[in-house]
């Protein structure tokens, strides 16, 4: 295996040696296979990077070796911890392996930590099941732990609720906790998906810290190129259940194999690639002067007070123009008030003050009625798009919903505009009759673009639309989108708290940070030259794809950033 | 993929259309994808087999299924739930097949030979005829006779009077489920999509009704209502024992608002009613039916206890309540006046229950976890061949 390249001063004694590991799922009748015949080892020190899309069967065989598989799980084969079996292990036993000898750091730590317990509590809870440690020195220890993954005020985070902490710092919490027994190997499942890019960047530094000084061997299971190329030391890549492709980091990027593994290389957006194609319209609109279809002039947007809670500024002072054509892109961390800009531009939630003009229409001091005639020109794509399609609803229904409430079109005159819409899209026009549930994330994704087009509208609102999509998926959104934009010509408002992506489409970047915009420019402007701070931090934190750059990058930035 | 079960699916729409494979456009498109993004409809083993692992189970779990199709599998399924929607099945025909129907002047008549307000001469001391222990075995012999369940002091034959009870009651759970259905999903989900004032309003007077004892209020109502007949009582039922449906579709109805589909219909230009009707209530059709059931089978007891205490349905009429109240005196000299309708009320009671609890388990998508003894066997033997052709995987680090 070429997973067992041993790096210079280690020990040649695999940590964790996993052989034809199997994982079928009972589902109707049926066993299916979720991962077949895995073979890997991991080393003391090492970092292995899992790698593939959604439905691979990463996540399922990783916590396979702990026995978590649900129920109607099977595991097969053998998985030899230190020389010990772990498949079969039950009981007391099991437990005794799970949280000191095998930890793991799962992807969301907000439903992984426990709501009612304080974070100390929690730690010192996993100290003492396995080791006869007094409270006291539990405790004692559970801050050392916190300050040993760089928890701001470890003693006052002790006594913290997870409701208390930030993202960030609940999944050092729960680091923490993983890392409390000295385990032998650390799962980590997804630890940054659900982290902003500036708090994954930190993350990742604590990871990259603590392998040195632990010594664990660590699983890191993640989509993201950009994660492995910056911390794993090798690598597998998954498809259907099964290993296509392993090796060093550094060989699999600089020299993929499989051609699974160049799809998936080539299907990550790198920053500074995009190439926006500049639409007829757009020209138009800069040589004539036309007026903006969206037009934001100091909006400021509340959501209003319930109870004791105040009413809270989610947007403040904002000014953006979207002229005909033009794709503009609004990055942001969550909870920085980009969503809340999108709703606000398609009338969903009031503006508190300034003024908000959708193609010379005032937006705020409409009437119901009025502003279901402004929406007529504004479409939205929604982020979720499990839940953006009515369940109930086939989807050639939900596509014509639009033109059936507006009058435009009913009968076979409506039949005929949805088989147009799905034609535009890319999806069979058999498709009309299925429910959201038989198609697949992207397939919705893009039901939800031809019901936002139905109506040829002048601007498109794109909230997070590829958040929610594997790689290769967004990419082919992605492209269908351009495509779709630089022929229909309509003007977007692009959303997305990934600068790669947006730097795929946008013609100009509009960054958010705390319900303002720091900064709003061309591209290049934005890119090349970012003048805020935060614009710098947010570039500087994106981890590039490719592991040599991104240790040059790595190193500039700690250069850079003051020590905390 | 993400089960969309979880959604509260309902019945109703099960239009669903299978794995449409030999559209040739399905085809292009697959090609053109990358894999991750495969139509989940598409025939599973076209990709080589080997590699289809986990996206077999999505397309088992999809293949072209609505969900109201998957939900009544699950139902049919259960064990429970079939063999009580049988029993109140043969129930509900026998109790109307045997005295005949007379319901708004409507009128056939039965294959019994008394009606329930007959009075024939008294027979056999009055006590029921019907033998079901074989003469080999020292007993009468198998028959009915002339009076299967007795007579009442008067003559009236038992067993019309428990048929007409059983009618009786009957209508009244089917009216006042009905009644409370419609009152509580609409009372819930305007109070839930709305919101404010208009909901405090209506949950303030949903507790009202709710912290009023339900027998109380009914007793004082039907006394108002006393000579209008048993539609009027279900009904002045009905309009009391909404309240737990309303609560129930109005926090389905909160959630379900928040959803983006919602909103899109919202920009769609989708009014309120539209959206309050077409696209949040479907999603909760599976709180509803199952609330609707549980409802059901407690209005059975409900009326009893009304008609017990002379409230309910009104002599000449009977209902199964009215019938045990009426000859609760009877109970230590002719049991069995007591134990027909008890039997009945017991047997409708449960079977309402059952079909309940099989409604859920069948709404309720962490039902699939569990796993058939078949599976329970293979699992814990050892690793059988592979059920897809699967073949051996090629060592990935070569």
């Amino acid at each position: 295996m070429s997973t067992t390249t041993p790096t210079p001063g280690r020990t040649t004694e695999p940590i964790l040696d996993v052989k034809n590991l199997g994982v079928d799922f009972w589902v109707d009748g049926v066993w299916y296979p979720a991962a077949i015949g895995m073979n890997y080892q991991v080393h003391p020190g090492e970092v292995l990077a899992i790698v593939g899309e959604s439905g691979s069967g990463k996540s399922s065989s990783s916590m396979a070796l702990l026995g978590l598989t649900p129920p109607n799980g099977r595991v097969t084969g053998s998985v030899q911890l230190n020389g010990r079996e772990l498949v079969g292990l039950t009981g007391s036993r099991l437990r005794a392996v799970r949280g000191r000898d095998v930890a793991v750091i799962f992807q969301e730590p907000m439903t992984a930590l426990n709501p009612v317990y304080t974070i100390g509590f929690q730690i010192v809870e996993t100290l003492r099941t396995h080791t006869e440690m007094a409270p006291d020195d539990a405790k004692a220890r559970a801050i050392e732990l916190l300050t040993m993954v760089e928890m701001p005020t470890p003693e006052t985070t002790f006594n913290k609720y997870p409701h208390q902490l930030s993202g960030g710092q609940r999944q050092r919490a729960m680091i923490a906790m993983a890392i409390s027994c000295d385990p032998l190997l650390l799962v980590a499942d997804e630890p940054t998906t659900a982290l902003d890019v500036t708090v994954q960047a930190e993350i990742l530094d604590l990871m990259r810290n603590l392998r040195h000084r632990l010594n664990s061997a660590i699983i890191l299971i993640t989509h993201d190129m950009g994660v492995v190329a910056d911390l794993a030391d090798s690598m597998l890549v998954m498809k259907d259940g099964v290993v296509v492709e392993s090796g060093s980091v550094a060989s699999v990027f600089s020299n993929p194999e499989h051609p699974y593994t160049k799809q998936l290389l080539a299907a990550v957006p790198h920053l500074g690639t995009g190439e926006a194609i500049v639409t007829e319209a757009l020209k138009e609109a800069e040589s004539t002067n036309a007026r903006p279809i969206l037009s934001m002039k100091d909006v400021a947007i509340e959501y209003p007070k319930r109870g004791r809670v105040p009413a809270f500024r989610a947007v403040d002072g904002v000014n953006l123009e979207i002229f005909p054509g033009e794709v503009v892109g609004l990055v942001g961390e969550s909870g920085s008030g980009k969503t809340t800009i999108g709703r606000a531009a398609v009338g969903l939630l009031p503006i508190a003050e300034g003024s908000l003009t959708v193609d010379g229409r005032e937006l705020s001091t409409n009437s119901a009625k009025e502003l279901r005639e402004v929406r007529r020109n504004i479409g939205i794509v929604f982020q979720d798009p499990g839940s953006s399609l009515n369940p109930r609803f086939p989807i050639g229904q939900s596509i014509g919903e639009p033109l059936l409430l507006s009058k435009v079109a009913k009968g076979a005159d409506l039949d005929r505009r949805v088989e147009t819409l799905l034609d535009q899209v890319e999806l069979p026009r058999s498709f009309r009759n299925r429910y959201p549930h038989e198609l697949s994330g992207g397939q919705r994704q893009r039901v939800g673009i031809a019901r936002a087009l139905a109506l040829s509208p002048a601007l498109l609102v794109a909230d997070e639309p590829t958040s929610a999509l594997d790689v290769s998926v967004q990419a082919r959104f992605l492209v269908l989108l351009q495509e779709l934009q630089s022929q229909l010509q309509f003007a977007c408002l692009f959303i997305s708290h990934d600068l790669a992506v947006v730097d795929l489409l946008s013609h100009r970047i509009a960054v958010m940070h705390r319900g303002k915009i720091v900064e709003q420019g061309s591209k290049e402007e934005i890119l090349r030259n970012p003048k805020d701070p935060y614009t710098q931090r947010l570039i500087a934190a994106v981890p590039l794809p490719d592991p040599a750059l991104q240790r040059e990058r790595r190193e500039a930035r700690s250069a850079t950033r003051p020590a905390r | 993929m993400s089960s969309p079960l979880g959604q509260g699916p309902a019945i109703g729409s099960d239009i669903g259309t299978g794995p449409n494979s030999e559209d040739p456009r399905n085809e292009k498109v697959r090609s053109e994808q990358f894999a991750g993004d495969a139509t989940p409809a598409g025939t599973p083993g076209d990709g080589g087999g080997s590699d289809k692992a986990e996206n077999a189970i999505a397309m088992k779990e999809v293949e072209g299924l609505s969900l109201g199709r998957i939900v009544l599998r699950r139902f049919l399924r259960h064990k429970g739930a079939m063999i009580s929607l049988v029993v109140l099945l043969l129930v509900v025909i026998l109790s109307f097949s045997a005295i005949g129907i007379n319901v708004l002047g409507w009128h056939t008549t039965g294959w019994w030979k008394w009606t329930y307000d007959a009075v024939p001469q008294p027979e056999n001391g009055t006590a029921p005829t019907l033998s079901l222990i074989p003469q080999w075995l020292g007993g009468s012999g198998i028959h009915l006779g002339n009076h299967p369940f007795g007579q009442d002091d008067v003559g009236h034959d038992m067993f019309a009077r428990v048929m007409r009870g059983m009618q009786q009651s009957l209508m009244i759970i089917l009216v006042t489920g009905v009644a409370s259905t419609v009152l509580g999903t609409v009372i819930g989900s305007v109070a839930g999509y709305v919101g404010g004032v208009v909901d405090s309003l209506l949950m303030r007077l949903t507790d009202l009704i709710i912290i009023v004892p339900l027998i109380l209020l009914a007793a004082i109502v039907a006394h108002l209502f006393s000579n209008a007949g048993s539609i009027a009582l279900a009904l002045v039922l009905g309009g009391l024992v909404w309240t737990s449906l309303a609560r129930l579709v109005r926090g389905e109805v909160l959630a379900l608002r928040e959803r983006e589909f919602v909103e899109a219909a919202r920009v769609a230009g989708a009014s309120a009613a539209r959206i309050i009707f077409r696209h949040i209530l479907p999603n909760a059709v599976g709180v509803i039916i199952v609330s609707a059931t549980l409802t059901m089978s407690a209005t059975i007891l409900t009326e009893t206890a009304l008609s017990y205490l002379g409230l309910g349905v009104h002599a000449p009429d009977v209902s199964l309540g009215s019938l045990i109240s009426q000859y609760e005196t009877a109970f230590t000299t002719r049991p069995w006046l007591f134990w027909w309708p008890g039997i009945f009320i017991v047997i409708i009671a449960l079977s309402i229950n059952f079909i309940g609890d099989g409604l859920r388990d069948a709404f309720d998508p962490r039902q699939r976890r569990s796993l058939g003894r078949k599976a329970l066997k293979e699992k814990s033997e050892a690793r059988p061949k592979p059920v897809t052709d699967a073949g051996p995987v090629a060592d990935a680090g070569a």
